[in-house]
């Protein structure tokens, strides 16, 4: 795994961007200027404490949340806003967006499958109708995924015949089918009873390891550790402290790092 | 529009004196008509709620019967064929001679026996929702079961059902406009003599729909309201009758 | 038990089902189309459209039907506009009248019931469809209507048991479906018991064949909620 060092000499326009990023609900500042990069091949993963705003952060990053003020930019592209009145912004260019979100996969807490569909169609639906690749592609590729994450039997279930942990596995196949730059995990083992989380962090780690980027807000510290090469903790919307996992969890040099770290490592 | 006042008010070429009769008439029909509804609801919900089985059947059969068919088909049956039911009773009865039903008889009959399947189910489900700790609690404290359905069971109903009730009546209401086929002057039969009368039909009934809809939205408001008093927590998924 | 006087009924009311189920197709399948669009008005985020239709969707459920019924039938005469208008060819005629009040009432309540059922759709799930670079028409087209209508269905299928039920009305204004048939009947018999039976059966077999009907398609598209085969 590369480090953003070595890439940044390189001089390569980093996946992920996002730039001073402030974002409020109602009074409350859930974000206040947030930074971070990620280069092709970072794994980072994001803890803190509920509330700290690791999800919203995340969530900002494909306009699933609009940021008040700051930037985004997938592969140097800002995602272009504009105001809206009543000190509001919203994205200029909704195609834009639409187009940036198809590079961009993302896991949720609760999966989030199409309960309409079948596990195959729920992983073929966006790369026939947002992709437009011709079906036949679409149904072998995504069988072949399906296959790498495991469930290649429950291709023609539907979801709520699945357990949780092959829906989730089953939402990361619908990620992959659309050949993301990067992948957006917002807490995809939170919801999951505790013997499920392996199979789906088994999953995930596979992915770390063939190079993919991957940001994943986490409260799997031992994970984290692991397969991430850069970690950033959140607290109270401001980033405190970030850097080599080795770091972050072994020497962190910041206080409310330190206190966050006692109460959750055992 | 001066002369669209002229036309419903209260002048002497005014229509309004009438209207307003028969909107009173209207609400008087429909009351009749919700409370046989009550009366037959009632029955059907305690024969359904009973252990027997013969009472359980009649009690679906009376439901899905008068459900399924159409209201202007029961005010048909009971407008031409009660009179001679309540002839053939009063005979059965020792009465010789016709008894006639009058029309607001009819209408209140045959809009409450209809309105009464629908209550059957508001009722019934409403009695079901009430916790069977509470009947138990009841019975533990020494109640009788007169004194438990009195003070326990009657106003959980009742609380439990108001939603339902109220679109009930709501849909009472504008059955009622289906009686002036018996020649009852409520509402919609004034506006029809009126439209005849005046050749101004549209007039009249774009009045009689107004009047209509703020009899359905003070009844709506007066509903609310009481709900609002009476329920905190659960209640049923309202019972929808047209 | 007079059969023959029964069956010699039967015959007579059972002319007047290719009306009722006439009446009775036209308005709900046009019903729908105008509640659909209703419905999706009122979701538009336009303010003065969304107003209108919560405004329409009040006047026709808190009017009786029959009122609305002679509005058309009756009350559009009064205008000569309307009368040397090419529209007079149809609102002269008893049954345009009646599928345009029967259309326009269960347009109202339909597209209450479609409003639930778009509500009723996970947001979860169209989160996801977002994240994934689709939004407006695909969306909608491909994840918001298919789920919707699912959660609909069930109370839809009770609106069209309604409306093969209100298509009585029309005998009001002439229209020879069963019940004006059966009205007339007894009118002239007098045997109003036996007549009520013969139509109240009619609209029991009518309603059944329909709530089968429904239950089927609900059944077909229903297969994501039950258990997997093995």
């Amino acid at each position: 795994m590369s480090s953003t060092l070595d890439q940044a000499s390189l001089g390569t326009r980093p996946t992920i961007e996002i730039r001073d990023l402030h974002k409020r609900f109602g009074a409350l500042e859930v974000l206040k200027g947030v930074s971070l990069e990620a280069r092709d091949g970072d794994v980072i993963s994001i803890i803190g404490s509920s509330g700290s705003g690791k999800s919203t952060m995340l969530r900002c990053i494909n306009l699933l949340e609009t940021p008040d003020s700051g930037e985004v930019a997938i592969n140097g592209e800002t995602i272009r806003m504009r105001g809206r009145g009543g000190g509001r912004v919203e994205p200029a260019d909704r195609a834009q967006v639409d187009r940036i979100r198809s590079r961009l996969g993302m896991v949720f807490q609760s999966f989030n499958l199409w309960s309409h569909m079948t596990i195959l169609e729920n992983v073929i639906e966006a790369p026939i109708h947002v992709l437009k690749r011709p079906r036949a592609d679409c149904v072998a590729e995504a069988e072949a995924i399906l296959a790498r994450v495991g469930i290649a039997e429950k291709r023609h279930h539907y979801p709520a015949h699945l357990s949780g942990g092959q829906q989730q596995r089953a939402a990361i196949a619908r990620a992959l089918a659309m050949q993301p730059q990067a992948i957006l995990f917002d807490e995809p083992t939170s919801a999951l009873d505790p013997e499920l989380v392996g199979e789906v962090l088994r999953v995930m780690r596979s992915l770390a390891e063939e190079g993919r980027t991957m940001l994943i807000v986490t409260h799997e510290m031992g994970f984290a550790r692991d397969v991430s090469n850069h970690t950033i903790f959140l607290d109270q919307g401001r980033i405190e402290e970030q850097g080599p996992p080795s770091q972050v969890f072994g020497e962190p040099r910041s206080e409310r790092c330190r206190r966050f770290l006692s109460g959750h490592l055992k | 529009m001066s002369s669209y006042f002229a036309l419903i008010g209260f002048g002497p070429t005014g229509w309004g004196l009438q209207l307003l009769q028969a909107s009173l008439m209207t609400l008087a029909v429909a009351c009749a008509g919700f409370l046989f509804g009550l009366a037959f609801g009632a029955i059907g919900a305690w024969a359904k709620l009973s252990g027997s089985r013969i009472a359980r059947a009649a009690s679906d059969a009376y439901t899905t019967v008068l459900r399924g068919v159409p209201d202007l088909l029961v005010i048909y049956l009971f407008y031409f064929g009660g009179s001679a039911v309540i002839t053939g009773l009063g005979r059965w009865l020792g009465e010789e001679g016709f008894i006639g039903l009058n029309s607001f008889l009819v209408g209140a009959l045959a809009v409450g026996i209809v309105s009464g399947a629908y209550q059957t189910e508001a009722l019934r489900g409403a009695y079901r929702m009430i916790p069977r700790g509470e009947l138990e609690a009841a019975r533990a404290v020494g109640m009788g079961r007169a004194l438990m359905f009195h003070r326990i069971v009657i106003p959980q109903v009742l609380r439990f059902a108001l939603p339902s009730m109220g679109n009930i009546w709501q849909a009472v209401l504008k059955e009622s406009a289906l009686i002036s086929v018996t020649g009852l002057v409520e509402l919609l039969r004034e506006t029809h003599l009126a439209a005849g009368a005046t050749r101004q039909p549209f007039t009249f009934y774009m009045t009689g729909a107004v009047i209509y809809l703020v009899l359905t939205t003070l009844s709506g408001v007066l509903f609310q309201g009481a709900e609002r008093r009476t329920t905190r927590s659960v209640r049923l998924p309202p019972v929808a009758m047209r | 038990m007079d059969w023959v006087f029964l069956l010699d009924t039967l015959h007579q009311l059972l002319e007047g089902v290719p009306l009722t189920l006439e009446l009775a197709a036209c308005s709900i399948g046009a019903g729908a189309l105008l509640a659909l669009a209703l419905a999706l008005l009122r979701q538009s985020g336009v303010a003065p459209v969304a107003w209108f239709v919560r405004g329409y969707v009040f006047a026709f459920r808190g009017s009786p039907l029959l009122v609305q019924l002679f509005l058309i039938y009756y009350g559009l005469s009064q205008f000569p506009e309307i009368r040397h208008s090419f529209l007079w060819v149809f609102l002269r005629q008893p049954f345009w009248c009646a599928i345009l009040a029967l259309t326009l009432n269960t347009a109202a309540y339909g597209s209450e019931v479609i409003r639930g059922g778009l509500q009723a759709v996970p947001p979860g799930q169209i989160e996801a469809a977002r994240a994934c670079g689709m939004s407006g028409f695909l969306l909608f087209r491909r994840i918001i209507l298919p789920v919707a209508l699912r959660q609909a269905l069930p109370a839809y299928g009770n609106e069209i048991i309604i409306m093969v039920k209100t298509t009585s009305l029309a005998s009001i204004v002439t229209l020879m479906e069963v019940t004006g048939i059966a009205a007339r009947l007894i009118s002239e018999t007098f045997r109003a018991f036996e007549v009520f039976t013969c139509a109240g059966a009619i609209y029991l077999v009518l309603n059944f064949l329909i709530a089968r009907g429904v239950g089927l398609v609900e059944y077909r598209l229903s297969s994501h909620l039950r258990p997997a085969q093995s």
